[in-house]
């Protein structure tokens, strides 16, 4: 099939032009923290083939993740997967034709950045309890 | 001509228009959501719980029949979303066609490995060889 001719078209303006809202700030950050989860799963499937390979390997994973640098990357995943779970829940409602007003609109994306940061903070704190330092 | 359509000659003969397709990738996002939700707060508790556990005890607990099933839903709801993530995000910025097309080659390339590489590890460990 022939490729469509290349017509030159108006286009919408774009993020510049517009001002801060929080639901454009989430909806820009659902995308990056996505992408982020994305190569993220990299991480995943290293632990998961260490677990299977042996101790040795186990070993050498549990050594970068406990590094600083490796419990920088993992706050940073977490605190990614949580906002993405909860900014992506939003979704649900639009689909469903509600929560369309913008102050219920505003309301759901706060939330939904708010209670990321809180949730991952939680999270590290259940961890940082139950294992004494990390 | 049993629709009506709208188009123009002009319009049809240069491909404008509905391509009467492209609900799946949002019906698939939506539905693999929904899936991950659950699974992920799962994953986060063993996470959490593991944090520390020796080798022997990390590999009993993934090892688990309940636990490898739950890993293996989770990891197969994570490509197909991960992939149409991506995939819709790479048709929105990559607007030269032939890197595009290689570009969602390789995201297809990538995430698929990327459960094949998770799922394959699973079950070895669930099947303790």
């Amino acid at each position: 099939m022939a490729a469509p001719r290349q017509v030159e078209r108006p286009l919408s303006p774009h993020l510049q032009i517009y001002r801060f809202t929080i639901t454009m700030a989430m909806s820009i950050i659902h995308r990056i923290t996505g992408v982020g989860l994305y190569g993220g799963t990299a991480l995943l499937a290293w632990w998961l083939i260490a677990l299977a390979t042996g101790p040795d390997a186990y070993a050498m994973f549990m050594s970068v993740a406990g590094s600083w640098i490796g419990k920088l990357v993992l706050f940073g995943f977490t605190w990614a997967l949580v906002n993405h779970l909860l900014s992506g829940l939003r979704y649900f409602w639009w689909d469903a034709v509600l929560a369309f007003e913008k102050k219920t609109a505003d309301l759901i994306s706060w939330s939904a950045a708010i209670g990321g940061v809180l949730l991952t903070v939680a999270i590290w704190a259940a961890a940082i309890c139950l294992r004494g330092a990390l | 001509m049993s629709k009506q359509d709208m188009r123009t000659p002009l319009a049809k003969i240069l491909h404008l228009g509905s391509a009467k397709s492209g609900t799946e990738d949002h019906v698939i996002q939506r539905a693999t959501a929904l899936a991950i939700a659950p699974l992920s707060v799962f994953a986060i508790v063993s996470v959490v719980a593991l944090i520390g556990a020796d080798y022997e005890t990390a590999r009993a607990y993934v090892g688990h029949p309940l636990i490898s099933i739950l890993l293996i839903a989770l990891i197969s709801a994570f490509v197909l979303h991960m992939r149409i993530g991506v995939k819709i995000t790479i048709e929105d910025y990559v607007h030269s066609e032939g890197l595009k097309h290689y570009s969602l080659l390789a995201n297809s390339f990538f995430s698929y490995g990327i459960g094949l590489a998770c799922i394959y590890a699973a079950l070895k460990i669930g099947f303790g060889s």
